[in-house]
């Protein structure tokens, strides 16, 4: 009896979370799903059942190459994420001796994180600009003789914003599983004879895998699926396919951009799944 | 401890590399932020970029003048009044499904991996899929009702991880105390476990209130017809050209920031109060 009763309790405690999640995700998704089968014409779309939608996409080139695009924003943006998240991460964990410290620093990580993507994308052209703090610098100290226009409104500026935006969410996981590395163990190396470096190979990145891939998996998503930062670091030079989805509803073509969502979630699922093997989420918290 | 009480010994070289990093890390969070921060003092006939032409608040006066940059008050309210539901609703909703998770019940799993599922879905899809099926069954989409679904499953993750991370250090013979001195079910949440989790949950208020505030792929196909805060920001980017960008970033940016303060303030009154009554 006890138990029916925290039983049905459990399940009255979860509903509200439970229904929100069905129908503004679950359902979403569906109707996506079903909208990718649909045909439209300029002014609706039309309920049916074609696969047009999936052959215009996968069939056309530039899909591919916008995917390839997309995929090397990721990379990029997770390989210096990754770099500069570990770094700090272990300067955190390892080298600062006193917890207010820690927290302090870790702080002072964390504020610029609590302000508008969009803002922190703006705050870059002032300084990459044609006439920015960085090709004013670069002109007067005679390195280059005109402004560098790759600086801004390219791939180059796109991968800086990433990075820019995302680079918390490596470190936080990261530092995580660092501070839950018995430090005994470490010592245990040094005293073995292990070199630093030694022990950061044998001990410190291996300990650290959890926490590795789920800044990852939060930093590959994420890139995966942009638009704006693509959009406005880009200076509408470049795709994405969260981009060519965002053109897509732009223009009111919803089955296409319904198809184009369809393989986009295919596809960050599968990355999501693969990384997903070398952690279980539900112990790490 | 021990890690700790070792203070005086030296450091090794690889530190002085780590903390430079750690410095130039941090340069690199800042440094853009502080530049648009500056430029937005910028003068009158002052532009985009360097050298500030002057210093006025000349633009954060046009921030204010309707007919200059689109409707910045109306969409701040608007942001403002979504943020503060989303707040409540995450802050309530995470508490009792954290609450649920401390048993394990049939389906558990279920709503843990919605959650994940719904962190790890790009958000434009999210977006993308309220507005059709609003489109389907012709309901207008709004910010407080489309847009306030779309932000719960963007806050809803945040909420329910940050619950379990403080269930699973969460000690229940507590809770046993209270009710063998006869508390009710409801007294035990009241005087016990609340008190107990109360800093979390103004973590969790503080957390979605800013994620909602700063949303911006959610709420693209969900606002409806009123823009919200970010969806007025991005319109700008596109066709304003002057300072005044710049202003608007400097005044969502402080107002964020009061935000974290008051958390951190309520945080610090409430565990001073703690202090006092124990």
């Amino acid at each position: 009896m006890a138990s029916d009763t925290s039983k049905r309790s459990s399940y009255f405690l979860i509903s509200p979370m439970a229904l929100i999640f069905a129908v503004f995700l679950v359902i979403p998704l569906l109707t996506i799903v079903v909208v990718s089968f649909w045909d439209y014409d300029e002014y609706r779309i039309l309920p049916d059942f074609i696969f047009e939608n999936y052959k215009y996409l996968l069939g056309s080139s530039v899909t591919w190459s916008i995917y390839l695009n997309t995929l090397k924003y990721a990379v990029l943006t997770w390989f210096f994420t990754l770099i500069i998240g570990f770094t700090v991460a272990y300067f955190l964990a390892f080298h600062v001796r006193s917890l207010t410290w820690q927290i302090v620093f870790f702080m002072l990580c964390t504020i610029p994180f609590w302000t508008s993507n969009i803002i922190r994308m703006i705050s870059w052209i002032p300084f990459l600009g044609r006439n920015g703090l960085l090709n004013s610098a670069l002109i007067n100290l005679g390195i280059v003789d005109q402004p560098l226009e790759f600086l801004l409104f390219s791939d180059f500026a796109v991968v800086l914003a990433d990075v820019h935006l995302y680079a918390l969410f490596m470190v936080v996981p990261i530092f995580n599983s660092m501070m839950r590395i018995d430090r005994s163990l470490v010592e245990a190396a040094r005293d073995a004879g292990a070199s630093g470096f030694e022990t950061l190979k044998s001990i410190i990145v291996p300990l650290s895998k959890p926490g590795i891939a789920i800044g990852s998996i939060f930093v590959i998503t994420v890139v995966m699926g942009d638009f704006i930062t693509v959009r406005l670091m880009s200076g509408g030079q470049s795709a994405s396919v969260g981009l060519q989805i965002s053109n897509e509803i732009g223009l009111l073509q919803y089955p296409a951009a319904a198809a184009s969502a369809v393989v986009l979630l295919i596809t960050v699922l599968l990355i999501v799944t693969a990384l997903l093997r070398l952690v279980d989420i539900r112990k790490e918290l | 401890m021990a890690f700790f009480s070792k203070n005086r010994e030296r450091r090794p070289t690889s530190f002085y590399f780590l903390a430079a990093f750690f410095a130039l890390f941090v340069l690199f969070l800042y440094g853009p932020m502080l530049t648009i921060f500056i430029l937005s003092f910028q003068g009158e006939n002052g532009g985009l970029t360097f050298p500030m032409n002057g210093f006025s608040f000349h633009w954060f006066g046009n921030l204010f003048e309707k007919q200059a940059v689109g409707d910045f008050g109306g969409s701040f309210s608007r942001s403002l009044k979504l943020g503060l539901i989303v707040m409540v609703v995450t802050v309530v909703v995470s508490f009792m499904a954290g609450m649920a998770f401390r048993k394990r019940y049939k389906g558990d799993s279920i709503v843990f991996y919605l959650a994940i599922a719904s962190l790890i879905v790009p958000s434009i899809l999210i977006s993308l899929g309220i507005g059709l099926l609003f489109n389907i069954v012709q309901w207008q989409p709004q910010w407080f009702t489309s847009a306030l679904g779309a932000h719960l499953t963007w806050t809803f993750p945040f909420g329910l991880l940050i619950m379990f991370a403080v269930f699973n250090r969460f000690d229940p013979s507590f809770e046993e105390a209270a009710r063998d001195l006869g508390a009710s079910n409801w007294q035990t949440i009241q005087y016990v476990v609340l008190p107990m989790v109360g800093p979390s949950l103004i973590g969790v208020a503080m957390f979605s209130f800013t994620l909602s505030y700063d949303e911006f792929a959610r709420t693209l196909m969900t606002a409806g017809a009123l823009n919200t805060l970010p969806l007025e920001i991005y319109g700008m980017t596109t066709n304003v050209t002057t300072p005044v960008l710049y202003a608007l970033g400097t005044v969502t940016t402080g107002f964020s920031f009061l935000v974290i303060a008051l958390a951190l303030g309520t945080v610090a009154i409430m565990r001073r109060r703690k202090g006092q009554k124990a």
